[in-house]
């Protein structure tokens, strides 16, 4: 695999290529998502990319009805909420993301521990496009 | 083996003030300050002379963004005549005046000055809401904010971690609120100064003032329950879990505590001072607990020698009701997956084994957010020198009162113990 630094600005390259990355110490083996250039289990620099499998559970969430402007400008208000959630992966590890494909205006029927698989959520235009990662029910 | 922290020499506080907290327009970050350093000045027993402060340290987190005007430090140094002194501003989210606190509290330790003025700020309400909560999320962990997440969001994503692992739900939220509201029927200073009744009382006259459809609740847990009076805004969040949008200004001076009694019979002693940092949400073990708190804690009660069970009532960082139910299991308060059982049976109220929030707390006396490190500290202050007024904790001979105060997603936590001796 390409040597990309193991940074947040790799990460989301990735992210908009539709991959979700880690970091992964090549001395203790802990990984990082996302990634990080540091092991701060052992202080290693070591690291190596590992793509993830993508699939895991919903550890928490919440559905938000008041939005930040960048949310509202993608069409989500106090009538249009949306859900954003900690997932829980296959590997193990946690990641921040959108929960998609849930009714966010019926939280009540949202689960923790829901199975759930990756979406990536691109926004806008050319240098403008943004990635956002997303999961949504499996 | 864990280090013992202490202080090389011992701070005491003498002197504290607090503005009125609430949404100001006519009143800017400079009018808020002044009013709690007047009340500073007038709090001091055997008086004193301001030019005898040697320095400032500041808490401010976002007047930068919705005022856009930075530096604070020697804007306020100015203010109250201390320039060309040292000013320093420091940042910690919602957390900044308790760093301001701790600085002060290491300046003096450490020998250099002997009197040290500790302050925040914030002015926070000529925003949207919308733009208060962007701005807010400035603080929120990178990728928490990317995805969405706004500050209630975070503290909503930590109830359903919370709510599934102990089998809480949102009634037990609602006993927090109705706590705080009640406390903060006593505490003119407060925001919103008035019990859940009270609220409910005010919108059904406003109803018939207007003339429309009068509303009815049997009582505060079916007002609360009610999303025309109560709507959602980061589910489970709904707009009585979370602390207003406010403007305030706070400040306490301390002094060495060989010199203490030259200003006050009754100086408070800093017995303990805690601080911690946190990783955010994707990098928690458990969402239902907060390793800052607990590091803050751990260095507080190391330092102090004191136990939870020690400390007599506690300010606790509620900006969203969810957060004092982390936090008092956190801080050793009540034991993991009880704090909401705590809340339930009365624990907590003023009149309970173990107050939490007496002034109200962050959700009904305000949050601005610079200024509630300092303010927090001032309700410690007022209950253990016996001047809380109304909401005075009753039947206690008070000597030992802390405060916990948290910066955004829980990535700055600090602990503070004083005493009264």
């Amino acid at each position: 695999m390409e040597q990309r630094p193991f940074s947040d600005i790799s990460y989301e390259q990735y992210l908009r290529e539709e991959k979700l990355m880690g970091s992964r110490c090549k001395k203790c083996g802990a990984l990082f998502v996302p990634p990080r250039s540091i092991c701060i289990k052992c202080y290693s620099s070591e690291m190596e990319w590992v793509e993830m499998k993508s699939e895991g559970r919903l550890h928490a969430f919440t559905c938000i009805t008041v939005a930040p402007p960048f949310m509202m400008e993608q069409g989500f208000d106090r009538k249009h909420p949306y859900c954003s959630g900690v997932v829980e992966l296959e590997e193990g590890v946690k990641v921040d993301a959108r929960i998609d494909g849930v009714d966010a205006a019926k939280p009540e029927e949202i689960s923790i521990g829901m199975p759930l698989r990756v979406k990536f959520l691109h926004w806008g235009e050319a240098e403008n496009r943004q990635t956002y990662l997303a999961f949504q029910p499996a | 083996m864990k280090k013992k922290h202490k202080l090389a020499r011992g701070v005491a506080v003498v002197g504290a003030g607090m503005s009125k907290f609430g949404m100001f327009k006519d009143k800017d970050s400079k009018d808020l300050f002044a009013e709690a350093f007047r009340e500073m000045l007038a709090s001091i027993d055997k008086g004193f002379d301001p030019n005898d402060i040697e320095a400032l340290y500041l808490g401010n987190f976002t007047n930068d963004f919705f005022i856009h005007q930075g530096h604070w430090g020697p804007i306020i140094s100015d203010l109250i005549g201390l320039a060309p002194k040292p000013a320093t501003r420091t940042e910690g989210a919602c957390a900044s005046s308790a760093l301001a606190f701790r600085e002060g509290v290491f300046a003096i330790a450490s020998g250099f000055y002997d009197i040290v003025l500790v302050g925040g700020v914030e002015e926070m309400s000529k925003r949207t809401t919308e733009e208060v909560a962007e701005g807010l999320a400035l603080a929120t962990v990178p990728y928490e904010g990317r995805v969405g997440f706004t500050f209630p969001g975070v503290f909503g994503a930590l109830a359903t971690a919370y709510f599934h692992k102990y089998g809480a739900n949102r009634e037990h939220l609602m006993n927090v609120t109705i706590k705080s509201h009640s406390n903060a029927s006593l505490n003119p200073k407060a925001q919103f100064p008035f019990s859940i009744k009270d609220m409910m009382t005010m919108k059904t006259e406003t109803a018939k003032k207007k003339g429309k459809p009068v509303p009815h609740w049997d009582d505060e847990k079916a007002f609360l329950r009610d999303p025309g009076a109560n709507p959602v805004v980061a589910w489970p969040m709904h707009l009585y879990d979370c602390c207003p949008i406010s403007d305030g200004g706070a400040c306490m001076l301390l002094v060495a505590e060989e010199i203490a009694k030259n200003f006050t019979d009754n100086p408070l002693y800093i017995v303990g001072i805690g601080q911690g940092s946190g990783k955010g949400l994707h990098a928690a073990a458990d969402l239902t607990t907060m390793e800052a708190t607990k590091n803050a804690a751990d260095e507080a009660y190391g330092m102090s020698g004191l136990k939870p069970e020690d400390i007599q009532f506690s300010e606790v960082h509620d900006c969203f009701s969810i957060a004092e139910l982390i936090h008092i299991e956190d801080l050793g308060f009540f034991k993991p997956g009880q704090g909401y059982k705590a809340v339930e049976e009365g624990l907590t109220r003023r009149d309970g084994p173990m107050p939490i929030n007496t002034s109200g707390g962050l959700k009904c006396k305000g949050h601005p957010v610079g200024a509630t490190g300092i303010g927090q500290l001032f309700e410690v202050w007022k209950q253990l020198r016996g001047e809380a007024g109304e909401r005075q904790i009753p039947n206690k001979d008070l000597r030992i009162g802390a405060a916990h105060n948290l910066g955004g997603t829980g990535g700055t936590c600090t602990f503070t113990i004083l005493e009264r001796r």
